[in-house]
Order: C-alpha cells, then structure tokens, then sequence
C-alpha cells in the first residue's frame, strides 16, 4: 500500500485519456447530440405552425361553406320565384289566348250566324216574293209592289 | 477456494499485486521488489486501469465517429444516454465555460465505473488464470504469480486519479484568480485579518491538500473493503453463493455511485477553484 511509480504512471495515462476524450470523443458526441435536439426543435415548431395553418384553413373552410350555403339557399329562392312568375306569366298568357281564341270563335259564330241570317232573310224574302209572285201573277206588276216586299224583307 | 493453504495467505495473495522493479540484477518481480520503495510499478493495475481506458476511449470514439444527428441506433443512444448524465450534471454544479471540464468528468466516471466494475468478476477468476498461464509459460509457481484485477484497489490508482484533479485545482485557481487572488484566497480567509495569516494559511491549506486525499482514499477505501470482503466470502467454501450474491448486487449500487461521487467532487471542487468567493 505504499505509493511507488504507478501513482505516476496512472497520472499520464489520466492525462492523455483526458486529452484524447476532449478532442476526439466529446466535441463530435455532443456535436451530434446538439444537432439533433436542433432539429427535434425545428420539427416541433414546424408542427405547432402546420396545426396553426390547420385550424385557420378549417376555421376559413368553415366560413366559406356558410357563405356557399346562403349563395345557394338565395339562387334557389331567386330560382323558386322565376319558376313562380313564369308558370304565372305562362297561366296568364294561356288564359288570355283562351279568351282571345273563344272571342275569335264567338264573332266568327256570330259573323256566321248573321250570314246565314242574311241567306236565309233574303232566300225567304225570295222566296217571299215568289210566293207572292205565283199569287198575284196576274194582277200585281212586281215592280210596282217592290217597295212593299222590300218592307217585308226589312221585318223580318 | 482456500484449500491447500491457509485462508490468511489466500487473501494476502489476491490482495498483493503484480510488481515490477528495477534491481542491481536487472529488471526484478514480486517478492524481489519488496525493498524497491518508490521505484517499483504494479503491472496490473496498470496494465487492468489503461486497458480498461482503452476500452472506454475505443469505444465511445467509434460511436462518436459514425454519431448521426438522425435516429440513432442503440450503441450511440447509449452512449448518448451517459454523455447527457455527465452533460447535466457539470452544466448544474460547473457554472463557468470551459472546455476540459465535461470531457474529464466523462472520463472520471467511465473509467473509474469500468474499473470499480472489475470488483464483480468473481474474485478467484483472474488469479487462477494468470497462476495457470504462469506455470504453464513461464515456469512460476502460480502462489508466486498475483494478478489483482481492480485498479481501483490499489492506492496508486485512485491517488493518481486524484492528483491529476489537484493539479487541476491548481490550475483553475491560479487561472481564474491569479497568483494574487489565490494568495489572498490562502492566506486572508476564513479571518479577514493581517493577524490571522498564519492561521488562514495553515487551514486553507489542509483544506486545499484534504480535497485529492479525500476523493483518492474514498475511492480506495470503499473499493479495498468492498474486494477484501468479496475475499473473505469466497474463502468459506459453498456457503458463499448467497452471501456472494448478496455482496454482488449490493454492489450494483455501490460501484457506479463511487465513480459518481468521484466524478461530482471533482466537478464541484474545479467549480469552487474557478469561481471567486
């Protein structure tokens, strides 16, 4: 137990593994060891900002989808009442072209109506005066009584 | 095991070392050395302490090596694992910025855990071995041949582990405070009188010598009693298994925490030399 030259030979060895672990064993390790906390720190703050982004896209997302939804419910609204007035306008427009294809059908009825009337008066006016004529064939001149039978015709 | 011979030389021949001296006849071994006081050199603490440095530096060189910034793999992350413990520990004790004082308290530990952890290999292992290589090679009666296979042990070792830190000390105080400050640090405290100089002097100074001494008999001390008592087991024949055990496990804790300690004092005291009171 008495001190003798290993106490000097294991002080050198000391020294030089010191040395040799300052220069070549602990810059490189720590090196690494810091490069890496580096980049778990970079990856982090990368994360917090992609989740950042997430919740403003989701919150803009959000938005953009209410804004589409009112867009929407207004065209169809818009589009609702375009289709309202034009099955109106069109209703309108059948029933005027009703009105107007009955009121045509009535005068034309009418128009009809009063031609045939007409034939008929003067062919029974005709008639009439034919009648009257094989009557009175003898004694009335036919030119002297036209006024007669004109008057007739006019009655009836 | 203590057949053959009595269990009192068994202990004093795995407690004696491997020496090596230079004599009138040339180069001497063991017995021969007795009388070579201060010129004679322990083969295998050496031989065990820088073996096992080596294998600390080789092996966390070549981690450091190839050490990726990217995902590493287990031996790297290991490596990293005790190069943070290190790391956090001088960054909370040493406030200053030096490049020496992490890179020497990783050595601290590793290696002086590496040789503490020599004290598990079961104590007639390495003995047996180098008294069998002994007589077969060399022709030495293997009761001649001593192999003691933790550095730590030996005194030479923890006080020259101890030394390096006091030179250190040394040097960090006359850096950080000059010769005048560290003379005044000598010689002015604890009483701040022109009186009392001799008497501060006298106690910084056994104070100053107190710190390697403490840390290299700790070391030896607790790592001497811990061998001598691993000896004492295995010289009871079978009913040392579960004492073994026992002692073994018990000095899981004990082994890295005397390498810790070291380490800490080392990181505290340089940390006290180089900062101003």
């Amino acid at each position: 137990m008495n001190p003798n030259l290993t106490l000097v030979g294991q002080l050198i060895a000391f020294a030089v593994f010191v040395i040799f672990c300052m220069k070549y064993v602990w810059p490189p390790l720590m090196a690494a060891i810091e490069e890496r906390q580096k980049k778990i720190a970079d990856g982090l703050e990368a994360s917090d900002r992609a989740e950042k982004d997430l919740e403003l896209a989701q919150s803009n997302i959000a938005e953009q989808m209410k804004d589409a939804k009112a867009q929407a419910a207004e065209i169809i609204e818009q589009a609702k009442k375009r289709a309202n007035q034009l099955v109106e306008d069109e209703t309108q427009r059948g029933h005027a072209e009703r009105e107007k294809i009955i009121a045509q059908g009535h005068a034309e009825i009418e128009a009809e109506r009063n031609r045939a009337k007409e034939d008929l008066r003067k062919q029974v006016s005709a008639l009439a005066v034919a009648g009257a004529e094989q009557i009175l064939e003898r004694e009335i001149d036919a030119n002297a009584q036209s006024d007669i039978v004109e008057k007739l015709v006019a009655e009836l | 095991m203590a057949s053959g011979y009595e269990v009192k030389d068994y202990i004093g021949h795995h407690l004696t070392n491997a020496t090596m001296c230079s004599t009138d006849n040339g180069i001497a071994f063991n017995e021969a050395c007795a009388d070579a006081g201060f010129f004679a050199i322990h083969l295998d603490s050496m031989g065990w302490s820088i073996g096992l440095g080596l294998v600390f530096l080789i092996l966390f060189r070549s981690v450091a090596k190839k050490a990726t910034t990217g995902v590493p793999g287990k031996m790297q992350a290991f490596v990293e694992l005790v190069v943070e413990f290190v790391d956090d520990n001088v960054k909370s004790t040493f406030h200053g910025k030096s490049a020496l004082i992490a890179p020497l308290s990783l050595t601290i530990f590793v290696w002086i855990l590496l040789m503490n952890l020599m004290d598990l290999v079961p104590v007639d292992v390495i003995p047996k071995i180098s008294g069998i290589i002994g007589e077969q090679f060399f022709g030495i009666d293997s009761h001649h041949v001593y192999n003691k296979a933790v550095p730590t042990t030996d005194i030479n070792v923890t006080l020259g582990l101890a030394l390096g830190v006091f030179v250190l000390i040394l040097f960090y105080s006359l850096k950080m405070k000059g010769i005048g400050g560290f003379t005044k640090e000598l010689t002015m405290q604890p009483f701040g009188h022109w009186a009392f100089i001799p008497v501060n002097f006298i106690l910084e100074t056994v104070t100053l010598l107190a710190r390697p001494l403490s840390l290299a008999l700790r070391l030896f001390g607790n790592l001497y009693a811990s061998e001598l008592i691993f000896i004492l087991i295995a010289s009871l024949g079978l009913a040392q298994l579960p004492l073994h055990f026992a002692w073994a496990v018990f000095h899981i804790l004990v082994l890295p925490l005397q390498a810790f300690i070291f380490m800490m004092l080392t990181i505290v005291y340089l940390s006290l030399a180089s900062e101003e009171h």
